[in-house]
């Protein structure tokens, strides 16, 4: 912060008291503004900015945090439970929420303070809207213009179908949907469709080559007779996996498509309940840079707000102690530990970042040579925000710095051995392996179980073949794998199998 | 530009039908939490509402995730304090692969799921297929009260009732339709008369005086021929009788604790007491409820000491019924209070003491209730009391009056499920008399 020319203080601070009223916040928000577009230089959506009770805040959290959402049951029970966790003083509620569309809705709760509500507009209206805007995974996977269109399409849609076929047809075919959410969203995106010309080019290209590397020798090379020519079932069956672009990950997207018993407004069901798992899934992959984004911007947002004479001393402490609760990680040995707190190992991060660009130390200079020194940590922390997610963020940017400063180390659990063993903690031999062992645990994909669909035969006995890959041996939970079975059987209309591939 | 928006006026309930989605959903296993609460819970606190818990089997959500153990894994934990890369640590004994704090997020169903009901939809699952409004239309006789209430005004009436504002409205409108002279009209002819008569005669003036004497006259006339006050005037303030539900009630719990009485027995009863009394507090603002329990005397309690304090003695039901009338007479008249009894007893009674009960309840106490009801707790297995003969006494002795009485009613409980069934039986309108088949 020290090349930004300070500005004159401003002579008495934007508020007192903790009672905020619209007036006073739009005040602060043009403050807060102005820190976030000219100092940081963030690049974000409209903001919306509603203010709700708490009884809202329940309804917001049930429908997962969506302002509209279709009807079903298991939001009902999210619903209850919340709700007498807060009437019960067990659960505080979120000060904010917010959403990823354009306009950019954020929810802020009516009992916040007005330094509280300074606090969660710079995190939320700003940071986390930044980094809906400008990371590649929202970028390419979502439509914040069309999400709530989509919604109330989707409401409207389910609505329908109720009145028409009845809520229990419709709730049957939604749990089923629900069961299957996370196996049915698309990873990767698919090529571009070629254009005739391009194919074409690329044929000829591909002809060319393979005359250019012909060698009449290879033809001489005995076991090269002795390759079989696949049978007729082998064929068909590469033709069959073919036809149906087999494997497929994305359940949903395959019994939506190739159902050989579902009526279509079931299959449009099927595909809202994959749309919503789609909009959502790069929120699951970007959790610890999302809050470690909002978290760092609402940090360095507010102690400039101070810096200008904008908020009292008062206010500045109030927010500093809600931020430190909130980045507070707790050791894996106490009582409420619950693994690693997304805020504090983010917010750790972004700070650290800064650190390196700033005031690097000679292993920041080896370990990140193009980061460390460079001194405009704005630009490099804001690429960051653009180009990476969980996974690749700590594989490339967690510092041995960071993993001396949290103490990490690498817990390893066999299943054929009776001991767990140490495999690395925070010295010179370890920080590798902590930081690539770290990063594999916030790769969703590598976290969600990995089922594809691996056959079927739709002229035949129509069987549905779905293929588990275990990971390391680990298996599946079993009473759950049957009663998603039972789901997925209820979609196809015939038989359905598990196969278990990588058991040892 | 942003833009600011006060969602805090927007409707309420917005979770409302999901919520209700829910609740249909886990019917029966939120019935079944509910019966138990309403075991557990206090007569008055029966129906508050409150929190549930159900089995979390109905309503999970499967998803395919990784079992707890199993495999190979790798954890990354903060807060190192002690180990060095190599460090070998024991798994706990007895967990496989003690994974205990990643507990179970969709859960293989061990956990209980708990929520809050609330007051209503705790009575609507409570009386699931009781149907309460038309039964208590249907059943509930004579619980009303006639209370006069002002209706207007009316031409005859007693003296007490005549409503004077009225009447001289009537009367004043009376007097101008007919042209009655005012007292100051005829004052004022009176005056100047008096002034001519003190002026010097003459002939002008003698026609004038006779004038206006001949006019004193036709006032004076007319004054006398309308009255001040017709009887057609006369108008009283109108009542008429009102019939208004009785809005208070109170519920005698009899019970019989003598050493026949055992914790089953006990528990039946309160079950049955429970239900009385949710349905009373359904129709009536106020419903007070009286614990009385016997041995060979009589004794009003509290509620703890109704279903839990011991006591030991003999069985005379009549003290209890003696006990009731004499509380009734001193705290709850008939007039004022719609009176409930709901008598539990596992049948014994001693010798000749159940004439004595017959007795008292037609002469004394039917009359003035509104419903009495009688369970009696059988033996678990029921099937033995009805098969003739072998029915206890004080059974014998009731079964004639339920024939002959309609607010007078008698079942036999075994188990809990029987509870709902019989009440529903004793408060449908067209209820069997007597005995079960």
């Amino acid at each position: 912060m020290n090349d930004v020319v300070r500005r004159p203080r401003a002579e008495k601070p934007l508020f007192e008291g903790a009672e905020w009223n619209f007036a006073l916040m739009h005040e602060v928000y043009e403050a807060v503004q102005d820190i976030a577009l000219n100092d940081l230089g963030l690049d974000v959506f409209p903001n919306q900015i509603e203010v709700i009770s708490a009884e809202q805040m329940l309804d917001a959290y049930s429908s997962v945090g969506m302002p509209l959402m279709y009807s079903h049951w298991s939001f009902g029970k999210r619903f209850v439970r919340d709700e007498m966790l807060y009437r019960k003083g067990y659960q505080a509620l979120a000060y904010e929420i917010v959403i990823n569309s354009n306009p950019c809705i954020s929810y802020y709760m009516e009992e916040n303070s007005m330094a509280m509500q300074t606090l969660v507009l710079a995190h939320a209206a700003f940071g986390h809207n930044h980094f809906f805007k400008n990371n590649y995974l929202f970028q390419q996977w979502t439509d914040p213009s069309g999400i709530l269109d989509y919604l109330d399409f989707a409401k409207r849609y389910v609505a329908e179908c109720e009145e028409r076929f009845g809520q229990e047809a419709v709730e049957s075919i939604l749990d089923a949907a629900h069961a299957l959410q996370n196996q049915s969203v698309f990873r990767y995106r698919r090529a571009n469709k070629l254009k005739l010309s391009e194919y074409e080019a690329r044929r000829r290209e591909r002809l060319a080559n393979e005359q250019a590397a012909y060698r009449d020798l290879w033809r001489t090379v005995p076991n090269l007779a002795k390759t079989k020519e696949p049978t007729v079932q082998e064929k068909e069956a590469a033709e069959r996996m073919q036809r149906h672009r087999l494997p497929e990950e994305n359940l949903l997207y395959f019994l939506e498509k190739n159902s050989p018993i579902l009526h279509p407004w079931q299959r449009e069901l099927l595909r809202i309940v994959r749309n919503v798992a789609q909009y959502f899934y790069p929120q699951r992959q970007t959790k610890l840079m999302n809050e470690g984004c909002a978290t760092f911007v609402h940090y360095t947002i507010v102690n400039e707000l101070y810096d200008r004479g904008l908020i009292s001393e008062g206010a500045l402490l109030e927010i500093l102690h809600s931020h430190s609760n909130v980045v507070y990680q707790t050791d894996y040995d106490h009582p409420h530990h619950s693994g690693m707190n997304p805020y504090a190992l983010g917010f750790a991060m972004m700070q650290d970042i800064q650190r390196i660009c700033v005031a690097p130390t000679q292993e920041d200079r080896e370990w990140f040579p193009e980061l460390a020194g460079c001194e405009d940590w704005r630009s490099a922390i804001k690429e960051i925000w653009a180009n990476y997610r969980d996974e690749s963020f700590v594989r490339q940017f967690l510092s041995p710095h960071l993993i001396r400063k949290f103490k990490l180390f690498v817990l390893s659990d066999k299943a054929a051995e009776s001991e767990y063993a140490i495999e690395a903690i925070h010295d010179a031999e370890g920080y590798r392996r902590v930081r690539n062992a770290l990063a594999d645990t916030y790769d969703v994909a590598a976290r969600d179980p990995d089922i594809q669909v691996v056959d079927v035969d739709l002229l035949g006995d129509r069987k549905l073949i779905l293929r588990h890959k275990r990971r390391s041996g680990v298996p599946l939970a079993e009473g759950d794998r049957d009663r998603v079975m039972r789901h997925v059987n209820r979609l196809w209309g015939y038989d359905t199998i598990l196969q278990e591939e990588g058991v040892n | 530009m942003p833009q600011f928006i006060d969602r805090r006026l927007n409707p309420r309930d917005k979770s409302l039908g999901n919520r209700m989605r829910f609740l249909k959903r886990t019917r029966v296993q939120i019935k079944e939490a509910v019966d138990k609460a309403v075991r557990e819970r206090t007569i008055g606190d029966a129906a508050k509402g409150g929190s549930v818990s159900i089995p979390s089997d109905g309503i999970n959500e499967p998803m395919f995730h990784e079992a707890d153990s199993g495999g190979d894994r790798q954890r990354v934990l903060p807060g190192n304090k002690e180990f060095v890369a190599g460090d070998r640590i024991d798994k706990p004994k007895g967990g496989q692969g003690g994974r205990g704090r990643q507990g179970s997020k969709d859960g293989d169903g061990e956990d209980a799921f708990t929520f809050a009901l609330t007051e209503e939809e705790f009575l609507d699952l409570l009386f699931e297929d009781l149907e309460l409004p038309d039964l208590i239309k249907s059943s509930l006789k004579d619980a009303k009260l006639a209370e006069p209430r002002r209706a207007g005004y009316s031409s005859d009436g007693v003296i007490p009732n005549l409503n004077v504002l009225r009447t001289m409205r009537q009367s004043l409108s009376r007097r101008l339709a007919l042209r009655r002279p005012s007292r100051r009209e005829v004052e004022r002819l009176e005056a100047r008369l008096a002034e001519l008569a003190a002026l010097p005669e003459s002939e002008a003036l003698t026609e004038e005086k006779a004038r206006l004497e001949e006019e004193l006259k036709r006032l004076k006339r007319l004054q006398k021929a309308i009255p001040f006050i017709d009887p057609i005037d006369v108008r009283y303030n109108r009542f008429t009788r009102v019939v208004v539900p009785r809005a208070k009630a109170v519920m005698f719990c009899l019970m019989d604790v003598s050493a026949s009485m055992g914790e089953r027995e006990k528990d039946l009863a309160k079950r049955f007491f429970i239900l009385l009394h949710l349905f009373l507090k359904r129709k009536y603002e106020r419903v007070d409820v009286v614990f009385i329990r016997h041995t060979h005397e009589a004794r009003e309690v509290d509620e703890h000491e109704f279903f839990y304090g011991r006591e030991t003695g003999g069985t005379v039901v009549s003290s209890a019924l003696e006990q009731m009338i004499e509380i009734r007479d001193k705290r709850y008249s008939p007039t004022e209070w719609n009176i409930y009894c709901a008598e539990a007893s596992d049948g014994d009674n001693s010798g000749g003491d159940t004439e004595r009960c017959v007795e008292l309840l037609t002469d004394e106490i039917l009359a003035s209730t509104q419903y009495f009801a009688y369970i009696e707790i059988a033996d678990r297995d029921i099937s033995s009391h009805w098969s003739g003969g072998d029915s206890k006494e004080l059974w014998r002795g009731y079964a004639d009056l339920a024939d002959a009485q309609r607010n007078f009613a008698m079942r036999k409980v075994a188990n809990p499920a029987d509870i709902y069934p019989v009440f529903r039986e004793l408060f449908a309108r067209q209820r069997e008399k007597g005995t079960p088949p």
